[in-house]
């Protein structure tokens, strides 16, 4: 890449138009809404309630159950099919996995917490935004966590490291897709995902990129949760 | 003397570094990382000398000893009432644990019926369960009036210090009004009044975490009933102008209204019962 913009003109380490609100849905205990460029997240959060089945319950502590799903018209192109898809399994459970490590359900044993994450435009980054959002819904759900979760994509297009992949970036037959969720406080990384071919010094740089990006995006997060209440 | 980054009843989120330093020590809502001390949850700071806490703005109702609760029956076996407290344990009370007596045998639904909301005291909770007693001075089944929620956090901004919201609203509304502790509260009073306090406990369960809610709320009511009497103070000349005979038939009416209106809801639950016995 001989050029210093992206396609759509930002830099490499600029982050799309970020847009945050709390408490969107009414009829739930918490709900948020995240919106990143062209991917908007809402999040709900509902329970804690009890676990069904039984076997699924954990007496120790609550469980964590996120349903992650985009909206049927929320593609640019065809119809998304509905339901549930290798694809969204995947994501449910990295989703999960991102979040654990900051929410404290230890006083609600046995129970579930159900965390349903609805894309209803999406343009790359949804597993990000819906991670940012549901950490937001959840907060706004008054329940106990070490820190908020923050997620970005950062990525590598021809060599270059890039942060807030748009679909373009994200689909480039030469482009690495790198999904990155932290504690923004903690400064510790909870979630991870890599594929392709990358260096090792393309990644350390790729998540140093991440790591500033989503202090950024936290500031977003932050304000939404106390604008709601001011 | 450590460092501290927020003032007091400043609105913190989960993970903030409210403080730095050994010399503050977390209460609830917060706790110590390594050198600073950090909030837990959503929630409004306070600072008590070298203490913080973070008072939440919401929480989730988990049922403890001594609780009242408002319950809903929904659903029953031979010998126990299950009850929805808006927890994720559920209400389980036991014909053992009602003040009336209950032959081998019986229906019941005859009792405590499905969709009926009860004032019960938790007793025990276990693993999954909250063993609920309706033996106790004021424990009843709450026939007639209206429920509505707010969040469990917002109760104690609904009761006020030493009870003084709750009696405010029930002096100003002239309605009877419960509180649970899982945050179901039960309206009893005129129509047009209950439509009052019901605003005015919302109005707590959305605006709870203000300084002065207190006289928030009561300008509210008082502002409010002033529309209510104005309405029924045009009513009223209406009659006057008729007889004054009528009038007095009228206020009868009114009297009677009341407990007429009572009668209809015993029926209708009657009602209910025969069909679910069929």
């Amino acid at each position: 890449m001989t050029t210093n913009k992206r396609t759509d003109g930002r830099n490499f380490d600029e982050l799309r138009k970020m847009e945050a609100k709390v408490g969107v849905v009414s009829s739930a205990n918490g709900s948020a809404m995240f919106k990143i460029g062209n991917t908007t997240a809402i999040a709900v959060v509902r329970g804690p309630k009890k676990l069904h089945p039984k076997f699924l319950q954990n007496p120790e502590t609550g469980r964590l159950r996120c349903f992650y799903n985009m909206v049927s018209f929320s593609g640019s192109g065809d119809r998304v099919r509905p339901g549930p898809s290798r694809r969204t399994k995947e994501i449910n459970l990295v989703m999960e996995n991102a979040l654990a490590p900051a929410i404290d359900l230890s006083r609600f044993p046995g129970s579930s917490v159900d965390v349903f994450v609805n894309l209803i435009q999406t343009d790359a980054g949804t597993r990000c935004a819906a991670i940012t959002a549901a950490a937001m819904a959840l907060a706004d759900a008054g329940f106990e966590m070490r820190d908020l979760v923050t997620a970005v994509a950062a990525g590598l297009v021809e060599d270059q490291v890039l942060v807030d992949l748009n679909y373009d970036e994200d689909s480039h037959e030469m482009g690495v897709d790198i999904p990155i969720a932290m504690m923004p406080n903690e400064d510790k990384i909870t979630l991870l995902q890599l594929d392709g071919r990358v260096k090792k010094e393309k990644l350390n740089e790729a998540i140093e990129l991440a790591r500033s990006a989503c202090k950024k995006i936290y500031k977003v997060q932050r304000a939404a949760l106390v604008e709601r209440y001011e | 003397m450590g460092e501290l980054f927020f003032e007091e009843r400043n609105i913190v989120v989960p993970g903030d570094k409210l403080a730095m330093g050994m010399d503050y020590l977390p209460a609830g809502g917060a706790f110590r990382d390594g050198e600073c001390i950090r909030s837990k949850v959503l929630g409004i700071l306070g600072i008590n000398g070298r203490v913080l806490k973070v008072i939440p703005l919401k929480s989730q109702y988990r049922p403890r000893p001594n609780d009242m609760v408002i319950g809903k029956i929904t659903d029953m076996t031979n010998s126990v009432w299950f009850a929805k407290i808006d927890s994720f344990r559920d209400g389980v009370l036991t014909v053992r644990e009602v003040p009336e007596y209950i032959g081998d045998g019986d229906d019941l639904s005859q009792y405590y019926n499905f969709g009926d909301y009860v004032l019960a005291k938790v007793l025990n909770v276990n693993s999954t369960n909250a063993g609920l007693t309706m033996k106790g001075p004021g424990l009843r089944k709450l026939s007639g009036g209206r429920i509505i929620e707010v969040n469990s956090a917002k109760v104690p901004r609904v009761i006020g210090k030493a009870g003084s919201m709750i009696s405010a609203i029930k002096e100003k509304t002239g309605c009877r009004v419960i509180v649970g502790q899982n945050g179901l509260v039960w309206i009893q009073g005129e129509p047009e009044h209950e439509f009052v306090a019901v605003e005015a406990i919302k109005l707590i369960n959305e605006k709870g975490h203000l300084q002065g809610l207190t006289e928030l709320v009561s300008e509210f009511i008082d502002k409010k009933m002033k529309n209510v009497s104005k309405k029924e103070t045009e009513e009223k000349p209406k009659v006057e102008e008729k007889q004054v005979t009528q009038e007095k038939k009228s206020d009868k009416d009114d009297e009677e209204e009341q407990p007429k209106r009572r009668a209809v809801g015993r029926k209708a639950s009657k009602k209910v019962a025969k069909r679910s016995k069929k």
